[in-house]
């Protein structure tokens, strides 16, 4: 593809599609007249395959409606995937030597990623079948090993911008989908039986206006009543289990009510049915069972798609590590790794084992594990620790411990436990179960005892209809509904929620607690402080050109462009760069670098040092033609938006504390810039006094939201009453969080917290609705109104009215 | 209404039919996946465009109907 940066016609320059994948092109990368243009490498590569294999149907098929993006080729060998220990976890074998294997597929985004993938058996030999889930973005494949290595198809699926990645969590994924086949059993037969049971009512009304013979009504009576056994006994289970539940362990559930209104009316009916009297509510119980059902099978549906997403981002991370097998670096899965073993570490990558470094010297950042924003310089006889990211260098590392039994491994065990002791959030419609229960008993009791004198059948018939029509259908509805359709549009704006009871328990007044690294900052080293000319920072920009250390990239991002020739460079890798630009000797390093290599530092330049220190930056000195002129000061800069939705949290009613494993001089300045005071900061807190911090706040009662990314935090998220794991965090963290926000900064939790009020009003309206019908049935009941007809008439309608309030209403990404 | 003796054993006997056939369906997996087969059926087998017309997408000057080669 030909990028032509000279001319680009005006009438043009206002919007170029990519021709991939629809996004606006930048101006700098228009091609030239008739040739088609791309917004990335990535998109120019693809389309390119795609041209090659004559696939170019593709591009009918795109879906103008479905989100776009810019397509990634990762350009990995995927040797991996040939390796023994991969094939043992992921692939099955087929009687007739053909294997399976899932695997989970970056950027699969809308019909027509479905049709290119599934084209896999026409361009790639070897390959059977290839079958993509469009919402999960999972890819089954079946192949034939003798034709086609695992490595082959995943490149060729790279090539057409799906990196593919090991499917992690394959254990959890078969365990939500056979619940929810279960949900989907119990639906259908609920649906069945009450459809059936509306058609025999149908008749019976009939007979009710028009007369029927005994018999006859006695058989549809007869019928109706297997059909609702059928369904309470199979599909309706659930409302009685959750109802034993909720006795047993004497916490109030919506279930209890429930199943009090079923049996009731259930038995109620089996009695006038053998007695031939009365009326029975057949067709009210069956459908109340089903649009429960319904309620609830579109929550989980919701819920198990959050996960499904969660366990996607967890295969995106890389599993793979580069083995050295004598000198020859091989892709090896982590699993495969044993301790002995030697890895490379490149630039960019994180490491997978505990270990000792033999080879080279890199700047780690360890920020995940112990939340320290400044890099440390490793080097020949230093150990890094599993989850240190390399931040410039390059090293080989001796593997001592891999796996579960790394550092990150062990606090992953805390995570564990702490998730296990986690109290379980009760619902508002739970709370308000109690108390239903007990005023619908004492209204029926006290509709028995007004008509007890007028005619004791008739007192039973009546406060029974009352049991029966407050079942409190609609009100089981509103909240499953309602969170639904909030979690819905969440997760459309990058807030993964877990749960329904995570949106209802951010609305109370709570401690947050803010993890520094990561989460109010960039976490990544800033140039924040610099006193002297500008014109050298362009140059340093200069001589720091192409080290790659953090430091070097810092003072390179710094500025818009590095200016001077450079003649003559010298690195000392930890130190600092000594050199020639513009014909000027520069010396760019930390303050005693620097002091060696000119002379002692005047009084107001170590002034100047020592302050930057005190703002918990690392300081840096330049000296140009042996004078020191400079001095920068170099750290993890707050996120621009941080102080602004500290300071909202605050008016929300939160109180917000600061708890870093960073150094206290940092954590304090951070702190102050947020415009925390110095009781709510603290410094140097291991993952052990996170969860310790945490622990000791719900025991004195109280909510606790933590906000964190790395693993450090991750015991402390999964103990937490809503545990928020911040964009790019580390998976720990996503393991261990109830909320995963995929948009960087803190904008998208006061998202989350906004949008949680607007989802538990939403809530709130759709049990007042409710309440009001109900209230309606409770009078009608107690004056003898009711009738089964009239029943079978107001139930749907007050779940239609919670249905269309659900749907309706404001909560995330509409600003009232 | 002696017909009714009938007609309703005989839709019983249907609709437990309809049930089972349900249940094996959805214990088979046949509704795992609700959305990606409503878009598999639209793609023709063989890679002949005439099936499906082309997406009316406003042609952009670099959107143009890539070439075939």
């Amino acid at each position: 593809m030909a990028i032509d940066s000279t001319v680009s016609p005006p009438t043009r320059s206002a919007a170029v599609a990519c021709a991939h994948c629809g996004l606006d092109v930048p101006r700098a990368r228009i091609a030239a007249d008739g040739k088609p243009s791309f917004c990335c490498p990535g998109c120019a590569t693809v389309h390119a395959t795609i041209h090659a294999l004559a696939l170019d149907r593709y591009y009918e098929l795109q879906d103008d409606a479905a989100a776009r993006r810019p397509a990634t080729v990762s350009g990995k060998s995927f040797e991996s995937l040939d390796h023994a220990a991969f094939a043992a976890e992921h692939v099955t074998r087929r009687d007739d030597g053909t294997h399976d294997v899932v695997l989970a597929l970056e950027g699969v985004h809308c019909a027509a990623c479905v049709w290119l993938v599934e084209r896999l058996p026409r361009i790639l030999p070897g390959v059977v079948d290839a079958r993509l889930d469009r919402v999960s973005g999972r890819a089954s494949l079946r192949y034939d090993p003798a034709v086609v290595t695992l490595s082959a198809i995943a490149r060729t699926l790279d090539g057409l911008g799906y990196p593919p990645h090991a499917n992690r969590g394959a254990a959890r994924q078969a365990a939500r989908r056979a619940r929810a086949r279960k949900h989907v059993v119990d639906l259908g037969v609920a649906g069945a039986c009450a459809g059936n049971t509306m058609l025999f009512a149908f008749a019976l009304y009939g007979g009710h206006l028009e007369g029927m013979d005994p018999t006859t009504r006695t058989m549809l009576r007869v019928v109706s009543l297997a059909f609702t056994v059928l369904s309470l006994a199979w599909p309706g289970r659930v409302f009685f289990q959750g109802a034993w539940t909720s006795l047993r362990t004497r916490v109030p559930h919506m279930d209890l009510p429930v199943a009090l209104a079923l049996t009731i009316g259930t038995l109620f009916g089996a009695r006038n049915t053998l007695l031939d009297v009365g009326d029975t509510y057949f067709e009210s119980l069956t459908v109340v069972v089903f649009l429960l059902l319904v309620g609830r099978f579109l929550q989980e549906k919701r819920s198990r798609d959050a996960l499904d997403a969660v366990d996607l981002l967890f295969s995106v991370t890389d599993a793979t590590v580069r083995r050295l097998d004598g000198d020859v670096e091989r892709e090896t899965p982590i699993e495969a790794l044993a301790p002995g073993d030697r890895i490379r570490v490149r630039h960019g990558e994180t490491v997978a084992a505990d270990g000792m470094i033999e080879r080279g010297t890199a700047a780690f950042d360890v920020a995940f594990l112990t939340g320290e924003s400044k890099p440390r310089t490793l080097s020949i006889g230093d150990r890094v620790l599993a989850g240190s990211r390399n931040q410039g260098g390059e090293v080989d590392v001796v593997v001592e411990a891999s796996g579960a039994r790394t550092r990150a491994g062990r606090l992953m065990e805390t995570v564990r436990s702490a998730a296990e002791t986690k109290s379980p959030i009760v619902r508002t419609v739970d709370r308000m179960a109690r108390r239903f229960t007990v005023v619908v008993l004492v209204l029926a009791a006290v509709t028995a005892v007004l008509w007890w004198g007028h005619s004791q059948e008739r007192a039973v018939q009546h406060a029974v209809a009352l049991l029966i029509v407050t079942c409190p259908c609609a009100l089981g509805l509103a909240t499953p509904l309602a969170v639904t359709v909030a979690l819905g549009r969440a997760a459309k704006r990058g807030i993964l929620i877990r749960g329904a009871d995570v949106a209802e328990a951010l609305c109370a007044p709570a401690l947050v607690v803010l993890d520094k690294t990561g989460t109010v900052t960039t976490g990544s080293m800033q140039l924040c402080e610099w006193s002297g000319p500008a014109t050298i920072l362009d140059r340093v920009a200069a001589l720091e050109a192409g080290v790659e250390h953090p430091i070097a990239i810092a003072l390179r991002q710094a500025v818009p462009a590095a200016r001077g020739v450079v003649t003559q460079r010298h690195v000392e890798p930890g130190f600092g760069v000594e050199g020639v630009v513009d014909g000027e000797t520069l010396i760019v390093g930390s303050p005693r670098y620097v002091e060696r290599r000119t002379s002692a530092l005047p009084p107001f330049i170590q002034a100047a040092v020592e302050r930057v220190r005190v703002r918990g930056l690392t300081p840096i000195v330049c000296a140009r033609d042996g004078l020191v002129e400079a001095v920068g000061g170099l750290g993890d800069a707050l996120r621009p938006d941080a102080k602004a939705a500290v300071h909202a949290l605050s008016k929300l009613g939160h109180e917000v504390v600061l708890l870093s494993g960073d150094e206290p001089a940092v954590a304090y300045a951070i702190g102050r810039d947020l415009g925390l005071d110095i009781g709510s900061i603290e410094g140097l807190a291991s993952p052990e006094r996170k969860l310790e911090r945490v622990r000791a706040a719900l025991a004195s009662g109280r909510r606790v939201f933590m906000v964190g990314d790395g693993v450090n935090d991750a015991a402390a998220l999964a103990a937490a009453t809503v545990g928020i794991a911040v964009s790019g965090g580390a998976e720990a963290s996503l393991e261990a969080a109830d909320v995963y926000l995929a948009k960087p900064g803190l904008e998208p939790l006061l998202e989350l917290m906004r949008g949680s009020a607007r989802t538990l009003a939403a809530i709130r309206r759709c049990l007042r609705a409710s309440l009001v019908y109900n209230a309606v049935n409770v009078v009608l009941a107690m004056t003898g109104v009711l009738n089964p007809l009239v029943a079978a008439v107001l139930m749907p309608l007050s779940s239609l009215t919670v249905v269309t309030l659900a749907f309706r209403a404001r909560t995330f990404g509409d600003e009232p | 209404m002696m017909i009714l003796w009938v007609v309703v054993p005989v839709a019983l006997a249907f609709v437990a039919a309809a049930i089972v056939a349900y249940v094996r369906a959805a214990r088979a997996g046949q509704f795992d996946d609700l959305e990606t087969p409503a878009i598999r059926m639209l793609f023709d087998d063989d890679g002949a465009p005439a099936g499906v017309p082309p997406q009316q997408r406003s042609p952009g000057p670099g959107r143009a109907e890539p070439k075939r080669g």
